[in-house]
This record gives C-alpha cells, sequence and structure tokens, in this order.
C-alpha cells in the first residue's frame, strides 16, 4: 500500500501543491492528470521520493521504478548494460529476455544512442519492469510518441503491468489514455493545486 | 597514412625547414645551431646514458605530480560541484591558489619541506590543482541532474553510481584537464628541477644554460617534448576516442 499525505508544497515561497491525500493499494493503477504545470511532476517527484523538500509524509515500498519523461539513460553504456548496471542481480540471459519482451532484444550491444525515441522508451520500460518493482511511477510515458508507436507502447505497458501487478502512479494528458489503463483517475485543480477523483461520467 | 597524419608529419616538416633556415640565416651555430648539426650529439647523450637517465628521472615526477593532481582535483572539482554550500567556502581558496605564482610554490614548498623529491612533486601538484579542480567543477554542474534521480530510485551503491554515471559524465573534462594539465606539469616540473634538483631535463637545461650551451638545451628540450608528444598520441587521445565513442556511435 501507499500513502501519500502531502500537506503542501512550495517553490521559493509561493504554494504550488495543497493538500494531497490519497493511497494506491497493490496492482491498482491510478492516473493523475491536469492543466500543464499544475504541479503533476512534483507531485509524482514528491511520491517517488526524489524530491524531500515537501510538507507531510509519503509511506511507498521500497522496491519502486520510474518512467521519466525523457528516457534517461546512460547513453555510454550499451543497451544491455542499461539493464544490468541497474539491476546487478538480473543475469544476462533474463536481460536479453527483458530485452525481448519489448521487442529490442536484437539491439542489446548497440549503444541507446543508436536507437529511436520509441526504442530509448522500450528500453526504460524494460529497466523499470526487470526489478519486478512494487510500485511504478510514469511520467507522461507516450509523450513525444507518434500515434502508432505510442499505442503500441501503451499495448507493451498494459501487458508488462498484467505480468507484474505493481502498484501504479503516472502522469497522462490523455485522457484516453488513463482510462485504458487506471482504475482511478485524480485530476489536479485550482491553486495551490489539490487533486479530486474523476467519475467515468466526468470523463464522458 | 590518413589526411590527417600527413598533415601533422608535412606540419612538423616545415617546422624544421623553417629552423634550418633561422639557423641558416643566423649563421652561429653557438646562437642556433641548425637540427641536423644536433643528432650527433644526441645520438651521443644517448648513448652515454645520460639523457635516458634525465628524462626518467623528470619524466617519474610527470607523472607522479599528473596522478596526485588529477586524482585530488578531480574529487575537489566533484565536490564543489555538486554542493554548493562546500563551493561557496572553498572558492576563495581556489581563487587564491589559482593566482598563486607557480614559482612562489616551488619556492615555498623547498623552503618548507626541504630540497627533496617529496616538495618538488607537492610544489607541481599544488601548482595544478587548483586548474583541474575549476574544470571538474563546471564538468559536474553540467551533470544530467535526472540521471541523479535515477540512481536514486533504484537504489544505485555509491561505486556504481561514481563508475556509471558520473565519471562517464565528466570524461570530456578529465580529458581536457588531463591535456591541458600534462602539458602545464612538465613545464613546472622544469622549473622545480631547475631550482633544486640534481637530476632531470631541468637540471640539465640548468647546466648548459652556464655553459652557454643553446645545442644541449635543445636537445634536452625537445627529447621532452617527444616523449609528451607520444604521450599525447599513445595515450591521452586514444584513452578520449575511446570513452567518448558513444558520441560517434
Amino acid at each position: 500500500m501507499i500513502r501519500v499525505d502531502v500537506t503542501g508544497k512550495s517553490f521559493g515561497g509561493s504554494p504550488v501543491l495543497g493538500p494531497c491525500r490519497f493511497d494506491i493499494a497493490s496492482g491498482e493503477c491510478l492516473a493523475l492528470t491536469g492543466p500543464s504545470g499544475i504541479g503533476k511532476t512534483t507531485l509524482l517527484r514528491i511520491v517517488a521520493g526524489i524530491d524531500d523538500s515537501f510538507s507531510g509524509q509519503v509511506e511507498r515500498p521500497d522496491n519502486i521504478a520510474m518512467v521519466f519523461q525523457e528516457p534517461t539513460l546512460l547513453l555510454w553504456r550499451s543497451v544491455i548494460e542499461n539493464l544490468t548496471l541497474i539491476h546487478p542481480d538480473l543475469s544476462r540471459s533474463e536481460a536479453l529476455d527483458m530485452l525481448a519482451r519489448v521487442g529490442i532484444a536484437d539491439k542489446a550491444e548497440l549503444f541507446p544512442t543508436q536507437l529511436s525515441l520509441g526504442q530509448q522508451r522500450r528500453l526504460t520500460l524494460a529497466r523499470a519492469f526487470a526489478g519486478r518493482p512494487e510500485f511504478l511511477i510514469m511520467d507522461e510515458p507516450l509523450v513525444s510518441l507518434d500515434h502508432d508507436t505510442a499505442q503500441s507502447m501503451l499495448r507493451l505497458i498494459e501487458e508488462l503491468i498484467a505480468a507484474t501487478e505493481p502498484a501504479v502512479l503516472f502522469v497522462t494528458h490523455t485522457l484516453s489514455d488513463a482510462e485504458r489503463l487506471a482504475t482511478r483517475i485524480l485530476e489536479l485543480r485550482g491553486s495551490p493545486a489539490t487533486p479530486s477523483e474523476l467519475s467515468r461520467k466526468d470523463i464522458l | 597514412m590518413t589526411d590527417r597524419s600527413a598533415i601533422t608529419a608535412l606540419s612538423l616538416l616545415g617546422l624544421l625547414i623553417f629552423w634550418s633556415l633561422a639557423a641558416w640565416i643566423t649563421g652561429d651555430p653557438q646562437i642556433l645551431p641548425s637540427p641536423v648539426s644536433l643528432v650527433a650529439p644526441l645520438l651521443a647523450e644517448i648513448r652515454s646514458g645520460e639523457l635516458p637517465y634525465h628524462l626518467g628521472h623528470t619524466l617519474l615526477r610527470v607523472i607522479w605530480a599528473f596522478l596526485l593532481a588529477m586524482t585530488l582535483g578531480t574529487i575537489l572539482g566533484l565536490a564543489m560541484g555538486r554542493n554548493e554550500r562546500l563551493n561557496r567556502w572553498l572558492d576563495p581558496w581556489l581563487v587564491v591558489f589559482l593566482n598563486l605564482p607557480a614559482l612562489v610554490l616551488i619556492v615555498l614548498c623547498y623552503l618548507w619541506i626541504g630540497l627533496n623529491e617529496t616538495a618538488a612533486i607537492a610544489a607541481v601538484t599544488l601548482n595544478k590543482i587548483p586548474n583541474v579542480a575549476t574544470v571538474i567543477r563546471e564538468g559536474a554542474r553540467s551533470m544530467d541532474r535526472e540521471l541523479d534521480a535515477m540512481a536514486r530510485i533504484y537504489r544505485l551503491p555509491f561505486r556504481t553510481r561514481l563508475r556509471h554515471i558520473q565519471l562517464p559524465q565528466l570524461a570530456p573534462f578529465i580529458a581536457a584537464s588531463a591535456r591541458s594539465g600534462v602539458a602545464v606539469i612538465w613545464k613546472i616540473v622544469l622549473v622545480v628541477e631547475f631550482l633544486g634538483r640534481s637530476n632531470g631535463i631541468g637540471f640539465q637545461i640548468h647546466l648548459y644554460f652556464q655553459l652557454f650551451d643553446v645545442g644541449m638545451v635543445l636537445i634536452y628540450a625537445l627529447s621532452f617534448i617527444a616523449v609528451m608528444l607520444v604521450i599525447e598520441w599513445g595515450i591521452l587521445q586514444p584513452w578520449e576516442r575511446r570513452v567518448t565513442r558513444w558520441r560517434a556511435a
């Protein structure tokens, strides 16, 4: 169970986030939406434990994984090393299996700079799921991808989530993506921003 | 031979021709001997073992000072680039040491530590650390913060972060400071040897300066330049190509 109880977050004295309280149960997928600049990524980074300067507390498991907005890969290490260095317990054959699941096994010895953006994002998914995380955080994982690539990535994310069953928190601008992946949708609104749950009726 | 190495060879040949012409116009081998006239004394110095002996001592001092300055400078620069509070405290020290003339540090090290090897290497190292730290600090500041966040999320141990995340990002800055560093260090080593050692290229230059033997001064200086070019082309440039090969991939 992930328990988020943020009472506030400010940048340079100006409040960005107001009270944000929600739980994510194991196997549950929570989507976070809202207009650009409202504070979605800020809240995500607080929940992930990257940003410590906030009021409140967050309970999260140790084994977490994150898919960043940008691929955030080790560009100077090979594709397979991007898995084995981050997950030292992963054997080479397990890493190759994981790359095969995301469809880039034949790129294992290349550098990430030799991959397309879509392939780099597949690699970040492989990296996230390779550690079988209890809690997966994704910050707009489909941003900057063309429609077909985004759809195949979405299918891949669905498959990997079904196989691994982590608790998931992801940020998206696209309500259709949120509807497809998420069991619940939270929208950040107002200033300072606070979350409110969207029902199916709100979305329609 | 590639175009690039052909141009380098031709350029060096041009320098030799220019030197020969200047020697011919000067017409006094005591002021400027021609390159050809230096071959016989060069071979004599090699055969007698004098040149390898002094070259070896200077090279050893350069290697020691280089390794110490690069290691300590990289640690200091990385720490200052990553920690703004530490940077605010240490930056004035860096400015003081950057502006302290090399000669003053050399003299002070000899006065405080004594006319020995430790003082010689310490003087060169202290001269170079601030330059290395300044370059590496810029590198540390330009590192990708998202990779730090990724390392934190996946709980990567310190050694993995340093070896696979931080040092590869610093590699171009380390290469730049190593290449400029090695050139500056050997020049400072020569001054150190000139002032207070009884062997090394600097000591020999001092000796032949007193004898007003321009030819021998040139032989010793050029021999070491040749060694440094071998280090640059044989070690530093291949290493730089290796660590940055992912950029060209």
